[in-house]
């Protein structure tokens, strides 16, 4: 199966011929597989070379002129190298560009830790006004992409992962949707923890939701899953965990609930190895997963 | 030189003191507090192509105050020329005012860019340019006022290093060099311009002909810097 960061160079080719405002910047990072659209649109396809400050900054100027600017590059040096412009260029002009990140949490584990970007949603979160997709397929990442790039002057994040679940769901953009029904407890999967989530919760009574869109975050979808199965709720994310569970607050506020944050841990593991393993390692391997879940939801899950 | 004494409803250079009082309190200011006012009064009086009827107008030059910091003669310079109404000045930096000690471009009419952080000004300036040129629109220039310790913020050499390798001829840097650089070397601004394929010129930043020449001079090809000097911010 191709990854979602085989679909970004197409799609994006594919908008920059449909559509004037769309501009690509990029430092150096996924370079290669714009050559074409370079070709085509030379004064729309920008790369700053390995200069991140200047790849947020310059996508800020083009949207200031009134054009749609689509960044990209690893999540660790889109998101928390050039933090302060992401902040201030983006957010205190008044301005939106999509960003669209890959490497994602642990990638490329033999890369090391220069390389992982597990807090990039944390970080986001402490902004006003983004968007976050976390895709858990190449389809579904091909949607968000153009869902991204239409959306008007919003500031979005698209977190590509080579972490894939599948099959694809259908995604919309905002709404969380009902994978599996059930009594006793609500499970919300993020992006590509859809399949492990799934095995993990095989045969318990447990609700599973699926959220390939984080923030905003769909309260409502929440708040009916738990009106169904109780207020016991697990969340799994492929980043930091307990990312969403503010937001999981915040969505039941005036209802007594519990809520379990499952994902990727703080500490550093100075591990390389594959994906496999550093999934194991934080502990959201479908075994791991089941054993977690069901000591946090205990007789309730109905096991 | 278009200098008017008078005290009208808009005043000319002359004048610029006047209103900068209305912010600081004081007729009199010291050369920190004016460092940048020779350089935006030429800009705005005879350089840029911008007026506040046509704010939106895509043809319109974009001036881009990067060094944020000690914006009351840009304030000045704005309300002589009619961008925002005299009657703010006095409130400056009160919570019910639009003007703060760092500007907001969502809150000032004709102030393109919110500053107050180093080095953000280049690298946006570097975008808009690219914007203009990527929409067809070949004429309006780009301009970005930095102070040359801001040069110290690594980001503007990102787009220093870009620019000029891109040709942004549309692209205007100025620095007002009150050498308050933490550690620079004689003629090293302009030289690492130049290093990186600008155009480049030093002048007096006091002089309004000298200024004018240098913000006029043709660049063909390249983005164009002028160092203008003014009196050291320690001296």
């Amino acid at each position: 199966m191709d990854t979602m960061r085989d679909r970004l160079a197409p799609v994006l080719s594919g908008l920059l011929d449909e559509d004037p405002r769309v501009a690509v910047v990029l430092a150096e990072i996924g370079a290669d597989g714009f050559a074409d659209a370079l070709r085509r649109h030379p004064d729309r396809v920008i790369n700053v070379g390995i200069r991140e400050q200047l790849l947020v900054g310059a996508g800020a100027g083009l949207a200031l002129t009134g054009m749609r600017p689509v960044l990209h590059t690893f999540a660790s040096f889109l998101v928390e190298r050039p933090f302060e412009q992401v902040k201030l260029d983006l957010g205190h002009q008044g301005v939106g560009a999509v960003l669209v990140s890959a490497a994602a949490s642990f990638d490329w584990p033999a890369g090391g830790h220069t390389h992982m970007a597990p807090g990039d949603v944390a970080l986001l979160d402490t902004l006003d006004g983004w968007t976050v997709h976390v895709p858990g397929h190449p389809d579904e990442a091909e949607t968000l992409l153009r869902h991204a790039v239409a959306a008007g002057d919003d500031k979005v994040y698209v977190r590509l992962s080579v972490q894939s679940n599948a099959e694809a769901r259908p995604v919309d953009g905002a709404h969380l949707t009902t994978v599996r029904e059930g009594r006793r407890g609500v499970v919300v999967a993020v992006g590509p923890m859809l399949d492990a989530v799934l095995d993990a919760t095989r045969g318990l009574d447990t609700a599973v939701l699926y959220a390939a869109t984080v923030r905003p975050f769909d309260a409502a979808a929440l708040r009916r899953a738990v009106r169904a199965a109780g207020a016991d709720v697990v969340l799994v994310e492929p980043y930091l965990a307990g990312t969403s569970t503010a937001a999981v607050g915040e969505a039941l506020h005036d209802v007594p609930h519990r809520v379990l944050g499952l994902g990727v841990g703080r500490r550093e593991l100075r591990r390389y190895g594959t994906v496999d393993e550093h999934v194991a390692a934080h502990g959201l391997d479908a075994g791991s997963l089941r054993e977690r879940i069901t000591g946090f939801l205990g007789g309730a899950a109905g096991v | 030189m278009t200098i008017t004494d008078q005290r009208g409803d808009a005043p000319g250079h002359a004048g610029l003191p006047r209103l900068m009082a209305l912010m600081t309190g004081d007729e009199k200011h010291g050369p920190a507090a004016t460092s940048t006012l020779d350089v935006l009064w030429v800009l705005y009086d005879r350089v840029l192509n911008v007026s506040p009827d046509r704010l939106d107008d895509p043809q319109r030059d974009r001036f881009l105050l990067s060094k944020g910091h000690g914006p009351m003669a840009y304030y000045a310079v704005l309300a002589a020329k009619g961008f925002l109404p005299e009657g703010w000045l006095p409130d400056f930096g009160t919570y019910d005012s639009p003007l703060g000690h760092h500007p907001d471009r969502t809150l000032v009419p004709g102030v393109e860019i919110g500053s107050g952080s180093l080095g953000h000004g280049l690298p946006i300036a570097v975008g808009t340019a690219l914007g203009l040129r990527a929409q067809g629109l070949h004429g309006p220039r780009v301009w970005v006022l930095t102070g040359d310790a801001e040069l110290d913020e690594g980001s503007n050499h990102e787009a220093i290093a870009f620019a000029g390798p891109a040709g942004l001829e549309r692209l205007h840097t100025v620095v007002v060099d009150n050498a308050s650089a933490r550690h620079a070397r004689p003629g090293g601004i302009a030289a690492r311009f130049e290093a990186a394929g600008w155009s480049a010129l030093t002048v007096d930043g006091r002089d309004h002909a000298a200024l004018h020449r240098a913000f006029t001079a043709a660049h063909p090809g390249r983005p164009h810097v002028v160092v203008a000097r003014v009196e050291p911010k320690s001296s």
